[in-house]
């Protein structure tokens, strides 16, 4: 696993694309929030406390990662790099984990840094009526907890799509659409369409855990060597 | 890598082994040995189904039906990874994270075969296949022959008992070419048993103890040799400057001919059951009958005019 994972990390680094899909996401979720924090008066302080924008960054968790992992079959199998691999002693679940590791790590990371960014940028910059609406503890907590689950689950659905698709582009394409429900669900709590309560919070938690855990199971039934190396079945 | 105490059977021994894509057959009823250290050579047209032999040895393709045994192990699912550990295979395509360099793809590998000293080991095959210089060079800059010896490298990585190279010398110029030939020899000596899949008949000829041809089923395995006595009668061929004026009554009274055909105005071809003992007694009846000889020869089959005649045999009696 750790030699898939630091092939991968190195792959990452070199492949331009990526790197500029993993950097624009980021940056467009935390450039927008952070503009619409300072072009708040002081009286929408009220209207902030009863929404979550914070929870709205969780859907960088769920698009880094979809891009991410979308290239890790289609990636190997675009390269012909696919088989060599199979035909060592690595296997295939091992493989998959190791991918799964190599677009979990960035991915929660870059989530966090922009978050924890974001939160340095509205406390001292921004007024102080808006930066205590808008920073919130149990939003924190939900950020904390809900990025990896998110990060875990968003995975798992893109290297299912990545071991289905035959055309790296197109993977991510429909690995981004994919993860574009969740979002969904994340932009809602954000702006309080759904209420942000703590049965909420646990039943998310809750479906996401086995969510990641049948993602896990499904991915290692869709990941056949045989079909992915002949092209057939 | 050389485990003792499962080396007393051969390398490989497939019996009645076929895959089968649904209704399409890639091959099917084949069986043959590989003893240990020997170089086997496969061969067949494309689509024959020499790839997906490969891959099915190598536990990338479940069999369909047969038994095989690989490095001294049954090709089952329990025994993937450890049949994985002991053998190395060489894709036709090179297979390379182009973006990363040699040194960096070879490591890659060296880990995920859990080589111990990786460093030194990759140092090691770089020199096997000269590339010594090139370690640290992008493998998306390399022409396609130095990508092939990257490719080679890396399955020199985890020093493997049974090494399976899918065309290895494609894309090589000449002198990369005698390269190859030159480690694959190295090999042989050092007991690695090496499944060669070649296109480059002359390349078997060459390197191979054994070939094997195959058209989906088996048409014949053996030495060069041995399939060129079996497939075609042992002939010596005669020319005489001016054609011959009764050629029947020369040859037929030969004990030693079995018969003749004209080959051209003042060429025979003569079927002789052991050349050696035939040719002295045939120039000696053509100088006696007063014939000015040429030339009295045995002819050659190589192992081209086998595998065609192989093939064409396959062809003619409409199995695919």
């Amino acid at each position: 696993m750790r030699a898939i994972r630091r092939k991968e990390f190195r792959e990452y680094r070199r492949n331009g694309n990526l790197v500029f899909a993993t950097a624009i996401l980021p940056l467009i979720f935390l450039i927008q929030p952070v503009i619409q924090v300072f072009t708040l008066p002081t009286s929408a302080s009220m209207t902030l406390r009863h929404e979550h924008s914070l929870v709205y960054m969780l859907a960088i968790p769920v698009l880094v990662p979809a891009v991410l992992a979308s290239y890790a079959v289609v990636g190997e199998r675009v390269q012909g790099t696919l088989e060599p691999v199979l035909t060592t002693p690595v296997r295939p679940e091992e493989l998959l984990l190791g991918k799964a590791m190599a677009a979990f790590v960035p991915s929660v990371f870059v989530a966090y840094a922009v978050f924890a960014l974001f939160v340095a940028i509205v406390e001292f910059f921004a007024r102080a009526a808006v930066a205590s609406a808008v920073i919130q503890g149990p939003d924190l907590l939900a950020q904390l907890l809900f990025t990896p689950l998110l990060a875990s689950w968003s995975i798992w659905v893109g290297i299912a799509i990545s071991a289905r698709s035959s055309d790296p582009r197109t993977a991510t394409q429909i690995s981004v659409l994919m993860s574009l429900p969740t979002v969904a669900v994340t932009t809602l709590i954000a702006l309080n369409v759904i209420p942000a309560t703590l049965g909420i919070a646990v039943g998310f938690g809750a479906a996401l855990l086995v969510l990641v855990l049948v993602g896990w199971r499904v991915v290692s039934v869709i990941f056949d060597p045989e079909r992915l190396i002949t092209n057939t079945k | 890598m050389q485990v003792s105490g499962y080396r007393d059977g051969p390398a490989i021994r497939v019996a009645g082994l076929g895959k089968r894509f649904g209704d399409r057959v890639a091959f099917e009823d084949m069986s043959f040995e590989v003893g240990y250290g020997e170089v086997f050579g496969f061969l067949g047209p494309n689509g024959a189904g020499k790839t997906t032999t490969v891959r099915t040895l190598g536990t990338l393709v479940v069999p369909t039906s047969g038994s095989a045994t690989v490095a001294g192990l049954p090709l089952t699912s329990d025994n993937e990874v450890e049949i994985r550990r002991r053998i190395a295979i060489m894709p036709e395509s090179p297979g390379l994270y182009l973006r990363l360099s040699v040194a960096e793809n070879l490591q890659c590998f060296a880990d995920l075969y859990e080589v111990p000293d990786g460093p030194g080991r990759i140092d090691q095959a770089l020199q096997a296949v000269d590339l010594t210089g090139r370690a640290q060079d992008v493998c998306g800059a390399l022409s396609k022959g130095l990508r092939q010896r990257v490719a080679l490298a890396r399955v020199l990585l985890s020093d493997p008992e049974v090494l399976f190279l899918d065309e290895p010398t494609a894309g090589l110029d000449p002198v990369a070419t005698l390269d190859v030939y030159e480690l694959i020899d190295g090999l042989r000596r050092r007991g690695v048993t090496i499944f060669l899949t070649t296109h480059r008949l002359e390349e078997a000829e060459r390197l191979c103890d054994r070939v094997a041809i195959l058209n989906t089923t088996l048409r014949a395995v053996g030495p060069p040799a041995q399939l060129r006595d079996r497939l075609f009668a042992k002939t010596l061929t005669v020319r005489t400057v001016v054609p011959l004026a009764d050629p029947d009554a020369l040859f037929t009274g030969l004990p030693a001919v079995e018969g003749w055909r004209r080959d051209g105005s003042a060429s025979y071809v003569l079927i002789v059951s052991d050349p050696t003992h035939a040719a002295p007694s045939v120039t000696r009846a053509l100088v006696a009958a007063g014939a000015d000889v040429l030339s009295v020869g045995e002819s050659r089959h190589s192992l081209e005019d086998v595998y065609l005649q192989l093939i064409d045999q396959r062809s003619e009696s409409g199995t695919p």
